[in-house]
């Protein structure tokens, strides 16, 4: 009979997006001090009350320690030994794209972002992209100006609109939420600013795009997007990092505004850097995401794909003050190897009528470990909330972990929730079966797992959803032996 | 002279773990245009005989050969020997949540077109293909929307197993028990569909222990197999005496 590999020895190496930007960067020293913070600001140009808040989230930040109740080992951050910022050096600042340095509009095409605009517009997406620590481009903005849409870089948005930023930079995470909000808030350098103006629907899908290329660099990204009253966006993220030997940290903060009867789409294709088959390198992705739906009817739906990272703590999470308001989340999170996450969501119900909706489906392969770990909260005053959870988790092997951890909260008796969770198995029963129909053991976990998550890869656009669909084959590619 | 489909000599073979042996110096031939059926006792390895052709991971051949139009079956994988065309009705056919059937079979087809370098179909061709085959097997447009096998009836799971064999056109068919669990309308939607397929190029094994499929598809020869190996080889008329007599008076003899 044909000798069988045993699962160890198919441990997936082949990260597509591993590659290094050969390009000189303008980094400050390793460390974190009040004198690295006001070095930073100043690089930015930033007004004093932003410097303010930095370093008010500094000294907070002092006092705290890292969090350790989530299910995942890993190496302390020695947060001394990174650099706080760096940004690819420019000849000139680039006003439109085509001052952008060849090198990084190259690196954007290897990624598979070109960063070019067509005339017709029929299926574009307009992009921000961000490269270690600065914003190097945003696309259509011009296009989407006309309609009072603003899309630039965070940093952008502090020069031109400080009133927006002021008022919402913070208000739905405060710098004193968690620690890796701290220390983003003390150290945050780019990242996206999305205002989408009273009654408009944004006429394409706008994203960012991360990008890590610089070593021992953190990343501490910013994204703030306000949907003012009945108005609609709909946004993307994506990431990757190079292959490095070592661990690269990126704590983010996204946080999202949402006013009477507007919406917002948020989906992520997480793909940094998972680290080698044995475990060494990878990026540690701690995020903190939350949008509040602050107005009535208001509306918040977080689709996620997350198949990269060594280490993933993550839950976008919902606060549904308005009355009536929906928050959606839908989650796919593959691990293989070594990888470990910890991801969810909370959905907080304050106001009445509010609704919520948990699809996660947990995928784990090879020795990984992961966790979904969610919080329905009903507030005394949501009256008749309702919460539909669903967690399912597939295994492959007999080596990886799943695990499932809901918190439930209800101090409001009209409210209705539901909670359904299972756990399976890719059977060896179930392979040989596909095989027997002539199907390869590597495409029938692929028709297996895209089954499995079908119902989440429906929520993302479309285009981003067969990228998506692809990556997922290639992160379990070896999985099974 | 008949073309040699399968070819069994002094073959030997076990289970994987712990190595116990189940099949035990089995000679079979099989030549296009036949029809074959093996009868025995329970335990007797007659599933494992479908499971050691087809590949299966869980067993491992520990002596003498098999081939296949001309492969040696130990050196090929479970999805080449599909391809070539080694099709297994299974006993218990496995349910794949989250996968549709339709998908499924789509993805089936094609995976053998593929390897014998016939273009793939389009969406459209395998659905007009997929559609007459259905209403042949009485399979309803829900039924193929369904997750593959899930929360399908024992008859449904069969009448599923017959129309992959008819969509796939393989050149030898292995039927483990296609017929339990089935009422009599079932049993003559599977028996058709088998008899449809069977033309002179392509040959069918049949294990089972009733008369009733074979009364219907009516093999050239029946095998009692027993303890590994084939113990004695008739006609249907050995199959009828069987069903009065049972298998006692071959054990003995055999021992």
């Amino acid at each position: 009979m044909v000798s069988r590999p045993k699962i160890e020895d198919l441990g997936g190496d082949k990260y597509k997006y591993g590659f290094t930007t050969d390009i000189e960067a303008d980094m400050v020293p390793c460390g974190l001090s009040e004198d690295i913070i006001r070095l930073i600001s100043a690089k930015k140009n930033e007004p004093e009350w932003l410097l303010e808040r930095r370093l008010k989230a500094y000294r907070h930040w002092l006092t705290m320690s890292e969090p350790h109740w989530a299910k995942l080992k890993y190496d302390a951050v020695d947060f001394q030994k990174l650099s706080y910022y760096a940004a690819p050096k420019q000849k000139i600042h680039p006003q439109s794209l085509k001052d952008v340095d060849e090198k990084l509009l190259e690196t954007y095409n290897k990624l598979g972002i070109p960063l070019k605009e067509q005339e017709a517009l029929a299926g574009v997406v307009a992009v921000d992209a961000v490269f270690d620590s600065v914003s190097v481009a945003t696309t259509y903005r011009a296009k989407l100006a006309e309609q009072g849409i603003i899309f630039c870089s965070i940093s952008e948005a502090v020069q031109n609109h400080p009133d927006l930023v002021q008022k919402y930079l913070g208000s739905v995470v405060p710098y004193t939420d968690n620690f890796y909000a701290c220390l983003n808030s003390a150290v945050f350098t780019d990242g996206s600013f999305v205002y989408i103006p009273k009654g408009v629907k944004a006429p394409m899908e706008l994203s960012t795009y991360f990008r890590i290329n610089a070593q021992n660099t953190g990343q501490f990204e910013r994204t703030l997007i306000v949907a003012e009253d009945d108005s609609y966006v709909s946004y993307l993220e994506g990431c990757t990092a190079p292959q490095r030997d070592e661990n690269q940290l990126h704590a983010a903060i996204v946080e999202i505004v949402v006013m009477n009867n507007a919406e917002v789409k948020y989906s992520t294709v997480q793909n940094w850097y998972p680290g080698d088959k044995d475990g060494n390198g990878g990026v540690y992705n701690f995020v903190t995401k939350r949008a509040a739906c602050r107005g009535i009817n208001s509306k918040i739906s977080w689709t996620q794909v997350e198949t990269g990272s060594a280490v993933t703590w993550k839950y976008p999470s919902c606060i549904l003050q308005g009355d009536n308001s929906v928050g959606e989340f839908y989650s796919v999170a593959i691990t293989n190897n070594r990888q470990q996450a910890d991801t969810g969501t909370k959905m907080i119900h304050l106001g009445k009528n509010t609704r919520s909706k948990i699809i996660s489906k947990g995928i784990s392969a090879g020795f990984s470990n992961q966790t979904y770990r969610g919080l329905v909260d009903i507030a005394v005053g949501a009256k008749n909330a309702r919460n539909y959870s669903q967690c399912d988790s597939l295994l492959i092997g007999s080596t990886c972990g799943s695990h499932t951890v809901p918190y439930i909260r209800n101090r409001n008796k009209s409210a209705v929730l539901e909670h359904e969770a299972t756990t399976s198995k890719i059977s060896a029963e179930q392979l040989f079966y596909c095989q027997q129909r002539g199907i390869k053991e590597e495409e029938a976990v692929g028709l297996i797992v895209n089954g499995f998550c079908k119902e989440v890869m429906q929520k993302l656009p479309m285009e981003f959803a067969i990228e998506a669909g692809k990556l997922i084959n290639i992160s379990l590619e070896g999985s099974v032996g | 002279m008949t073309p040699k489909l399968l070819e069994i000599k002094d073959l030997s073979a076990g289970i994987a773990e712990g190595g116990k042996e189940i099949i035990k110096h089995l000679n079979l031939t099989i030549n296009a245009g036949e029809t074959h059926a093996i009868m025995g006792p329970n335990g007797a390895g007659k599933s494992t005989l479908s499971y050691v052709l087809t590949g299966k991971p869980d067993y491992i051949v520990t002596g003498g050969s098999m081939y296949f139009c001309g492969h040696d079956l130990t050196a090929l994988k479970p999805e080449e020997r599909a391809a070539l065309g080694i099709f297994l009705s299974m006993q218990a056919p496995v349910e794949i949540p989250g996968v549709s059937t339709q998908n499924f079979l789509k993805h089936s087809v094609n995976a053998v077109r593929k390897y014998n370098n016939l273009p793939e179909l389009d969406a459209a061709e395998f659905l007009k293909l997929l559609r007459s085959k259905a209403k042949e097997f009485e399979v309803s447009t829900d039924m193929l929307k369904r997750e593959i096998n899930v929360g399908f009836s024992g008859g449904e799971k069969k009448r599923m197993e017959i129309l992959q064999l008819s969509l796939l056109q393989p050149k030898l068919a292995i039927l483990d028990e296609a017929d339990s669990g089935l009422d009599i309308d079932a049993l003559k939607i599977v028996a058709n569909g088998v008899n449809q397929w069977h033309t002179a190029d392509n040959a069918l094994l049949i294990i089972t222990h009733h008369l009733d499929l074979l009364r219907q598809i009516k093999p050239d020869f029946v095998h009692i197999y027993a303890d590994g190996h084939i113990i004695k080889t008739g006609d249907m008329t050995l199959a009828e005496e069987l069903e009065t007599s049972g298998y006692k008076n071959y054990l003995e003899a055999s021992i």
